[in-house]
This record gives structure tokens, C-alpha cells and sequence, in this order.
């Protein structure tokens, strides 16, 4: 492959609530047994790129931890490989990352070095499959100068959290708005960009001159009647987890055969750390209907239309309905749960009430457990 | 210099004719266990678990699987710049190539191996045993005792112990006589296949007993160590250890797996068992499922009913199927409709729609009537039955069958069905 990556997965929104408290959009549990990242992170794997940077800043923790070894995507090799870039104090500078542009200009020394012609950016927080040297070879065809991937959305969905754009008949962009509150039209960027490396580094230095740090406002937007920029539109799985409620809805999405069958079964797949946990287990008295159950559970209650993540722990007479329970939950006995995301590593004591009454309730106790 | 304390030598090699068509195209330690697992995992965890990170692995019958699995190690974090594991076939020499004759044959050959390695003791497994053990206290107890041999035992039911090797020690464990499966045994502690040797004695004795024809550590070199005056002793161990070497034994230990708190327990933080994962996906239960009393690996489709069972990575149950007292493994595909009783199919099988599984009176299977017995249906990996037959129990089953194999739509109980593999 002819390109490097880079996954920009430093950014933190409200709309994640008291979910990305402790964690990196990026390290979001999803489908049971995936972290976000995942995603963006085997799709380059898939696509034979060889080296990848991750740029992470807010709770980068979280992200370290998960990508602690690359081996899990393939990426421990002599020949590129896996980087971790969060913001370091330089000489030259001591800011965080002010934006995505900010971001690749902090560590423009890596881009430099590459020989690679092209540039694949993505995000850490979309659920998709893509192979990018599909895109890379439309880029080429098009003779663009950036590519956009792009998703066209039901006319009925919210847009004012993506970038929307209308394109002519070439695919050629021509209008960008950025976050609009309303707009006439349906088409949201992916967050997923092809660009030349050179003309990268040029258009984010220039972008550094100017004291401009975000990629999207200050080069895309800027640069659109000046640059070729296309779009490229994808017609598979494309979702972004950046809102409780789409995050909710991603997982939720995850009961249905056609998309287990594109994202578990069909090539290619999609890797994730490996935690050694045993198989789940379902014991006299437990009852599981149309739901997610992860390795390492453990089940003596009733769960239904649901996602258990790794290592649940569900006690006699528990009722789980429409919720996400994250990695590692302990419920306790005649638990009731409905229309919740429970948050990892957290333990319920028995006998709890919680229902989502409007919309989705996220679910942080913070209860010691006691382990015998 | 490289130097370490310990390595193991885990014997890896033998065939498991006992397990039936399960073994046609693996070798034993490659059978899948658990769910998720195969049965060298056991040993290999235990290793790492113990701090022993150098592991050559004697391999000899069908190693395909067994090669893939192990890999560079990296499931049991045994990928090391120095050590980490080494798959050790037989190779040719320039003079007398033969291939592993015997369990401590096969050491033998391998001396150079541990020579590398510049150990001070040498511990010898074998990979066909579930259980947990920490090999560093045995390796304690070893310098403790200021032994040559130790040799771990655990106490057997008496009437049991006519089975196993069985080892006579003094009060202070040392060991003062062997039966090997006596008629009379005089004690109940069973050899459990695990010893630590002091280096220089075990090199010593396989030197000593190369021209021995099938050269056998039971046999050959522990009686030799005993009769030059070495001082062997028993390390009793009184955890889960189970003999998975009869389809009897595979199930069962598969069945007890499934208890609310089992005795062998795979949910311990402290003790982990590690495997290649091929399957990561988490599993589907839909709306007509129903399951109870059963562990279920990852990336499997339950659409089906089942009980009391043990089911394997990627397995897919189809509607209107119920399962009962039976083990699947990895990838197999079970359609809709169908109806199975202490069943146990290998990896990758299909079982067409309305198949019934051990069904039937209990008949001696006229084949191999010590192999196929327990009232089991054991059916090989990659086979595939067709739509609507009936299989009776002490059956086996392996290859691609066509209908016309069923005469009249049945195999009845005792019957014996194979067309693919060595003819085991």
C-alpha cells in the first residue's frame, strides 16, 4: 500500500455525557467485544497499510492501554508499525493539540519522514468496513486533490453533528458546511480523508502560519473552491458512536443478521486485543433472548434485546432489557434494567431500579465489589 | 550465557487412538476442550503460569493443527527472544533417523535442545491432561527433598489405581517401589505422567538407555534411576486432574465444565488459561433460543435449544434444534429441526436440518467396541450428515456422508460410518 495512516482519536464531545469520563471516544466498548478503534484500526491492517500513527490527548489512558501491544492488528513489524502520539512539551511548543490540523502539525517530523506518497486519515470512533485503497484508487482516477468519504444518511436523521456536504455530478464538492443546525441537504462526511502526503504537509504548515488548527474548517472548507475535493460515497455499514444515543444505536444495530454477518463473518474481519476469558456460561434459571453475550459472562437472570460486553456477571432474577452492559459489570440479585448503558467495572447492588424513562439512561454507581 | 533454571518438555506426539475419529486428523493435544480450547493449552498455561518460559514441544502425529496453534507462542505469551516455545519434530540424522519410538526416546533426541538451554532441572509433561498445576512449588518441593527424580502423584480411588502407574513411597515421599497397572496395587498414589529431573541424572540416563527399544520413561527410566540409587520422590497433588484419553473421560470432563461451581474452574483471575483465539465476535442468542446449564464459546448463532452442553467458537444452532449432554466444537454448523443426545462433533461439521442424534437402544459398537462406547455419538471433523437420518448411540461417523449410507434413513446403534481419514 502506498499510503501511511493516521487515526485521529484525541477528541472528546458532551454528547458522549459521563461516558468518555474515563475514557478516549476511541476506547468505547462496542459490539461486545470491540473497542471503537478497532474499526478504523483493522480496516488499515486489512488494507496493507504498514504503518499507522494514532493521535490521541483527551483520557489518553484508556487508549494507551488497549493498543499497549500491536500485535493484535498485525502491526508489530521491523518495516513501520504502530505509533502513539499524544502532545508532548517541545522546545518550539508546549500546547495541547488545538485541533485535528494542530494535531498533524505537532508530529509533521513523522509525516516528513515517510516515503509513502499518500495519506489516509481516519477517525477512531466510526463502526465501519472499508478497504482504503479503493478510495486511494478513486482519489487517483478522480485526480483529486483530497477524498472524502462520504455517507448518505436517511433524510429523517439529525446531521448537525457531522459535516454535510452536496456534491456535483463528478462527486466533486461544492458545498461544506461544518455541524450545520438544519441543511437541505443528507450527505455527511465519514471523517475519513485520502490526500497526497506532500500536499498535506503543505496545506497543514501554511494552516500553522496562519495560527488555524482545525482540518476541516481551516483546510477542507477553505480549500474547496481552490483544491479538487471529491467525495467518495460508501454504501456499506457506516455509523458513528459519538453520541449516547448513536453509540446505543450502533451496538443495538449489532442484533441484526445482516450486520453481524458483514462485520462477523464476512471477510475480511475485524481485530481486537485479545483477553483470554473463558466461555460464557449460562447457568440453570438464566434465560437469553435476541441479545449480545460476551465471553467470560456468567448468567443466572433474564436479558433480552440486549448487549452484554466481556465478563457480565447477571444474578438470579435479574431482568435486562434493552441496555448495553459494559465490560465487567457485576448486577446484583433481582436487578432491574431497562433502557440503560451500565458503565464498565461497575457493580449493582442487588435489588437496583434503573429505567431509561425518556431516552437512554447511563448507569454509574461506582460501588466497591468485594471479592471473596 | 544463556542459562535457565527450568525448561519443559511436553510430549505432544501421540495419536490418542482411544478418542476415535476425534483424532483421525489431529493429534490428542490438538482436540479441542472446553469450548474454546485445546488440550495442550492446559500444560502450556500451566507453564507460563509457573514462570517456566522455555517449552520444547515433541510433536509426531498429524502436527498440522497442532503447529498452527502453538505458533510463536504468543497466545501464552511464550514468544521470547530467549526460550518461549520450540516445536520439536523428528528429524534425520546422518546416521540412524528414526522417529520417536518412546516418550523418553523422543526426549533423547532432543538432548542438543535442552543443551542449549544449560538447564538445571528439566520438567516432562504431557499433553493430554486437564488440570492446574504450579510447577515452581513442585520445583520447590524437588530441592526441598534434595531429589534426582520427583514425580508428581495424586491419590486415586483403590479400586482405581489398577489403572495408572502406581508409586510406593516411605513416610518421608520418598519412593521405594513401582507397580505398573498392577492387578494388587499396594497403594493408591497414581503417577500422573509429570516428573522433574535433575539435569545431569536425566541426561545420564537417557545416554545410558539409547539402544533400549522404545525407550519409555515409565518403564525404562525411572526403574534405571531407581536401580543406580537416585533418590526419586512423590509430589502428591490433590487439585483437578483428569485423563481426557477416552471419548468416556473427554465427555465427562467436558460435562463438569458445566457445573454451577465447577471443580475445574476456567473463571479464576489468578490462573488463567490462555489459547489462540480465532473467534472474536461475541455470540448471538436470538428470541426462540433457549439455554441452560451450558457454557458457549465466542461467535457462535444460537437460534436453537440447549442444555447441559459444551459449545465451541463460531458454531451456529440452527431453529427448532435441541441439544442435550453434547459437546460441539469450533465452526460446526447444526441445522434446524435437529435433535442430539450425548453428542460429540468435531470442528467444521454440518449436520443437515431434522438429523436425530443418539437415538435408539444402547448397543456394543461392533468396530472398536473399547473406543466407541459410554453411549456416545462421536462424529469426525469436516463430515457432513444429510437431511433427516437417525444416528443410534455407540456410533461414529467421519467423512462426507450421502443418504444412501442410511439404509433406511437410520445407522443403528453400534454401527460404525467412516469415510474420510486414517481408518481409526
Amino acid at each position: 500500500m502506498r499510503a501511511v495512516g493516521i487515526i485521529l482519536a484525541g477528541g472528546n464531545n458532551h454528547r458522549m455525557k459521563e461516558l468518555s469520563n474515563k475514557r478516549a471516544i476511541a476506547a468505547m466498548p462496542v459490539a461486545g467485544n470491540y473497542r471503537s478503534i478497532d474499526f478504523s484500526l483493522s480496516n488499515m491492517a486489512n488494507s496493507n497499510i504498514q504503518k499507522v500513527a494514532v493521535l490521541t490527548q483527551y483520557n489518553a489512558r484508556s487508549l494507551n492501554e488497549h493498543l499497549s501491544s500491536s500485535k493484535w492488528w498485525d502491526f508489530g513489524r521491523k518495516q513501520g508499525g504502530l505509533y502513539l502520539f499524544t502532545p508532548t512539551v517541545t522546545i518550539d511548543n508546549s500546547f495541547w493539540y488545538r485541533g485535528t490540523a494542530d494535531a498533524i502539525y505537532q508530529n509533521l517530523d513523522f509525516l516528513k519522514r515517510c516515503h509513502e506518497p499518500y495519506v489516509i486519515i481516519a477517525s477512531g470512533d466510526g463502526v465501519y468496513k472499508i478497504d482504503y485503497n479503493k478510495v486511494l484508487e478513486y482519489h487517483i482516477e478522480k485526480k483529486a486533490d483530497i477524498t472524502i468519504v462520504c455517507k448518505e444518511l436517511p433524510a429523517s436523521e439529525d446531521v448537525s453533528r457531522f459535516g454535510v456536504i452536496k456534491m456535483n455530478e463528478e462527486c466533486r464538492i461544492e458545498e461544506f458546511e461544518e455541524k450545520p443546525m438544519a441543511s437541505s441537504y443528507s450527505t455527511v462526511s465519514a471523517g475519513i480523508y485520502v490526500i497526497r502526503r506532500r500536499q498535506l504537509i503543505e496545506m497543514v504548515e501554511r494552516c500553522a502560519q496562519e495560527d488555524r488548527h482545525d482540518f476541516v474548517k481551516d483546510i477542507l472548507i477553505r480549500y474547496k473552491n481552490l483544491k479538487r475535493i471529491y467525495g467518495y460515497k460508501t454504501k456499506e455499514y457506516w455509523s458513528n458512536i459519538a453520541t449516547v444515543e448513536s453509540y446505543y444505536k450502533t451496538n443495538m444495530d449489532f442484533l441484526k443478521p445482516e450486520v453481524r454477518n458483514y462485520f462477523f463473518r464476512q471477510h475480511p474481519d475485524i481485530y481486537s486485543k485479545v483477553d483470554d476469558l473463558p466461555p460464557a456460561k449460562y447457568n440453570p434459571g438464566g434465560e437469553v433472548k435476541n441479545s449480545l453475550v460476551s465471553s467470560g459472562c456468567i448468567i443466572n437472570g433474564y436479558v433480552e434485546n440486549s448487549v452484554l460486553f466481556k465478563k457480565v456477571f447477571v444474578s438470579e432474577n435479574c431482568v435486562i432489557k434493552n441496555s448495553i452492559i459494559l465490560n465487567d459489570v457485576y448486577l446484583g440479585d433481582n436487578t432491574h434494567i431497562e433502557n440503560c448503558i451500565v458503565e464498565s467495572r461497575d457493580t449493582i447492588r442487588a435489588n437496583s431500579y434503573h429505567v431509561g424513562e425518556e431516552g437512554i439512561k447511563v448507569v454509574i454507581e461506582k460501588n466497591e465489589r468485594y471479592v471473596i | 550465557m544463556i542459562k535457565k533454571e527450568m525448561i519443559a518438555m511436553l510430549l505432544a506426539g501421540g495419536q490418542g487412538s482411544r478418542l476415535g475419529v476425534l483424532t483421525s486428523e489431529v493429534a490428542k493435544p490438538a482436540v479441542a476442550f472446553g469450548g474454546k480450547y485445546r488440550i495442550i493449552d492446559f500444560p502450556l498455561s500451566n507453564c507460563i503460569n509457573s514462570g517456566v518460559d522455555t517449552v520444547g514441544v515433541l510433536t509426531q502425529y498429524q502436527p498440522l493443527r497442532l503447529n498452527t496453534h502453538i505458533g510463536i507462542g504468543i497466545p501464552w505469551d511464550l514468544d521470547r527472544n530467549i526460550g518461549g516455545v520450540t516445536v520439536l519434530p523428528p528429524y534425520e540424522k546422518s546416521g540412524n533417523s528414526e522417529w520417536y519410538t518412546g516418550t523418553a526416546n523422543a526426549i533423547f533426541q532432543n538432548l542438543t535442545y535442552m543443551e542449549t538451554y544449560n538447564p538445571e532441572y528439566v520438567l516432562i509433561l504431557s499433553g493430554d491432561h486437564i488440570y492446574k498445576m504450579d510447577y515452581e512449588v513442585m520445583l520447590d518441593f524437588h530441592k526441598a527433598s534434595n531429589a534426582d527424580v520427583s514425580i508428581a502423584v495424586m491419590p486415586v480411588p483403590m479400586e482405581e489405581a489398577s489403572r495408572f502407574g502406581v508409586v510406593i513411597t516411605d513416610e518421608k515421599n520418598r519412593i521405594t517401589e513401582f507397580q505398573e497397572k498392577p492387578e494388587q496395587p499396594k497403594s493408591n498414589l497414581a503417577s500422573m505422567g509429570i516428573y522433574i529431573f535433575s539435569w545431569k541424572v536425566l541426561k545420564e540416563a537417557l545416554i545410558k538407555l539409547q539402544d533400549q527399544v522404545n525407550c519409555d520413561f515409565g518403564k525404562h527410566i525411572i526403574p534405571y534411576c531407581h536401580d543406580e540409587g537416585d533418590k526419586l520422590v512423590a509430589y502428591e497433588y490433590n487439585g483437578y486432574w483428569k485423563d481426557v484419553g477416552t471419548l468416556g473421560s473427554y465427555w465427562e470432563a467436558n460435562m463438569e465444565l458445566i457445573d454451577i461451581i465447577p471443580e475445574f474452574n476456567l473463571y479464576e483471575e489468578f490462573w488463567k488459561i490462555y489459547t489462540s483465539s480465532e473467534f472474536l465476535p461475541p455470540q448471538y442468542v436470538s428470541a426462540d433460543a433457549k439455554i441452560s446449564k451450558s457454557i458457549i464459546a465466542d461467535g457462535t448463532e444460537i437460534y436453537g435449544e440447549v442444555y447441559s452442553s459444551v459449545i465451541g467458537a463460531g458454531v451456529t444452532i440452527g431453529k427448532g434444534s435441541v441439544i442435550r449432554d453434547s459437546i460441539i466444537m469450533k465452526g460446526a454448523k447444526i441445522g434446524e429441526g435437529v435433535n442430539m443426545y450425548k453428542g460429540i462433533v468435531a470442528e467444521n461439521t454440518e449436520i443437515s436440518n431434522n438429523v436425530e442424534i443418539g437415538v435408539g437402544e444402547e448397543k456394543e459398537n461392533h468396530y472398536k467396541p473399547d473406543v466407541y462406547s459410554f453411549g456416545v455419538v462421536t462424529i469426525g471433523e469436516d463430515s457432513y450428515i444429510p437431511p433427516n437420518v437417525k444416528i443410534g448411540k455407540n456410533t461414529a461417523i467421519n467423512g462426507i456422508t450421502v443418504p444412501e449410507d442410511y439404509p433406511n434413513g437410520i445407522l443403528d446403534s453400534g454401527e460404525t460410518l467412516i469415510k474420510a481419514g486414517d481408518k481409526s
